[in-house]
């Protein structure tokens, strides 16, 4: 195995009520690689995030970590109560390995400053967005978890986080694995795409094709540099029960 | 004045103080049903301890505690809502409770239970009540921050490193102690009011949870004293009296609210 690894998870599965949720995954994310996981609706990308974190047991597989990873996870959403007064800067300070002289340095890198003493519950998707990615940065991690990033984000707002994420890896050196909402559109800093379907349905390096007109046009030429189209080459389909059906040859 | 009034008083000051902290995260964590469901047990606690001939303060905390163990280790099953477990487990106790009265010899005063009898409060009950108070804010304020932390986000927290099933568990057992030793104060069926209505009286005027709870403990103090007094001058009974007081002080912060937007 690569010495240079963060997280290996191999022949992973994932069965609920005899339901097959993962078949028989495997993924390793390296020191500052960048893995986005992509795949539809129901395809098990956050199940799979939670065995990566010892959230959920897998029915079989293992998962191995570096020893002493410290990880930054960057859930999908922060379903708080209004009931709750809670400052960001408050927040930020509840993290249990937080280094608290940081909080001003982090905020400001992830472009949050001034909602250091908002409310969280006052907070837009994309605020609420940039002030989860500082919760995951402060314990200065060595692997960055994100699940759905951009969710609820604009499309400009989305290609500027992308920007800030790929920042990122470069500053901290950290591992990341990435989960996407978008199957066509990932990150061009991504060293390996992951598409997932319940099982691997396809994986490797996004493709560069960043003057594809119909793309440029929709981001322009420097956000488009950020995000890069993603050109499937699967050998089979899905039936709506999820179950393979093989291409026919024509 | 009589010396009942001045064990009333303090027996429902200490809940009161406690029900501050406690009620907020049973608002921010959205728990009021448990809260009922503890309350109803605390009855079959009182059958427990008429048939078994101990002590009924003991034999409710027990059944109390007993029941929110219970629940942890069911919610994490599938296939029935947190809140139809909670329905089923609220009422079977509480019909449960009232047969197994119905066989002991006791002429208990049931009213007494569901509706509280606070002037009846002796020393003997207040210590229970001190001492139990004492406990779970020492406890509270030991896991405060892992508490705010597992409250936000339990996911998050568990991937930081939290065990968060462990603190789960041990709020549901400081909720079950206050909501078991209570009783004497406002009653089964008005329990959680107590625990609800202060924090939300508090929440508009407040903006760190500390302040909030620390305002719901203050808001739950004025609603006893207030209580009591409308008990003493105009003989109403004391446990609905102090819960009126609450609701009244929550339609002032409402109108205060209001007020200050408009």
């Amino acid at each position: 195995m690569d010495e240079n690894f963060l997280i290996n998870a191999s022949n992973i599965s994932l069965e609920i009520e005899q339901r097959q949720i993962l078949n028989n995954i495997s993924l390793q994310v390296a020191k500052e690689q960048i893995v986005t996981l992509i795949g539809p609706n129901g395809a098990g990308k956050t199940s799979l995030v939670k065995i990566v974190l010892g959230l959920v047991k897998p029915s079989s597989g293992t998962v191995t970590l570096r020893k002493n990873l410290r990880v930054g996870y960057m859930p999908q959403r922060l379903h708080i109560d209004p009931s709750m007064p809670v400052s960001v800067d408050r927040f930020l300070k509840l993290a249990v390995n937080a280094n608290r002289s940081e909080i001003g340095g982090v905020l400001k890198e992830v472009g949050a400053s001034a909602l250091l003493n908002s409310q969280l519950h006052s907070l837009s998707g994309g605020e609420l967005q940039r002030v989860l990615l500082a919760r995951a940065l402060i314990q200065a991690p060595q692997l960055l978890v994100l699940d759905e990033p951009v969710q609820g984000v604009d499309v400009n707002g989305q290609a500027e986080l992308y920007r800030l994420i790929e920042n990122i890896r470069t500053r901290h050196k950290c591992g990341i694995l990435l989960v996407s909402h978008d199957l066509h559109l990932v990150m061009s800093a991504t060293d390996e795409v992951i598409c997932l379907n319940q099982h691997v349905c396809c994986h490797g390096h996004p493709e560069q094709v960043s003057n594809d007109p119909a793309y440029l046009e929709l981001f322009g030429k420097k956000d488009a540099e950020t995000l890069a189209v993603y050109t499937h080459h699967h050998n089979h389909s899905h039936d709506l029960g999820g179950d393979i059906v093989e291409k026919r040859e024509k | 004045m009589a010396d009942f009034i001045i064990r009333a008083l303090l027996a429902g000051l200490m809940v009161a103080i406690i029900a501050g902290p406690l009620g907020c995260f049973v608002v921010w964590r959205r728990m009021s049903y448990f809260g009922d469901t503890l309350a109803h047990s605390a009855l079959f606690g009182i059958a427990l301890g008429l048939i078994l001939d101990i002590s009924l303060q003991l034999s409710v905390i027990v059944a109390c505690m007993l029941l929110a163990v219970a629940l942890v280790m069911m919610e994490n099953r599938r296939g029935l809502s947190t809140d139809t477990i909670l329905g089923i487990l609220a009422h079977s106790s509480l019909a449960l409770g009232l047969v197994m009265i119905s066989f002991t010899d006791n002429q208990i005063n049931l009213m007494a239970y569901l509706f509280g009898d606070l002037l009846t409060v002796s020393w003997n009950d207040l210590i229970w009540i001190g001492v139990s108070v004492c406990i779970v804010l020492g406890v509270l304020f030991a896991n405060w921050n892992r508490l705010l932390t597992i409250t936000l986000h339990q996911e998050l927290a568990q991937v930081e490193g939290l065990n968060v099933t462990r603190l789960r568990l041990l709020l549901m057992l400081l909720i079950a102690l206050i909501v078991a030793v209570s009783m004497k104060v406002v009653g089964v069926l008005l329990i959680t009011s107590l625990l609800i209505i202060p924090p939300a009286c508090a929440r508009a005027f407040s903006k760190t949870p500390e302040s909030m709870s620390v305002m719901a403990s203050i808001v739950g103090c004025i609603a006893v004293c207030g209580g009591l007094a409308a008990s003493w001058f105009w003989d109403t009974p004391t446990g609905p009296s102090i819960v009126v007081m609450t609701s009244l002080l929550f339609i002032f912060s409402r109108v205060a609210v209001s007020g200050e937007k408009g």
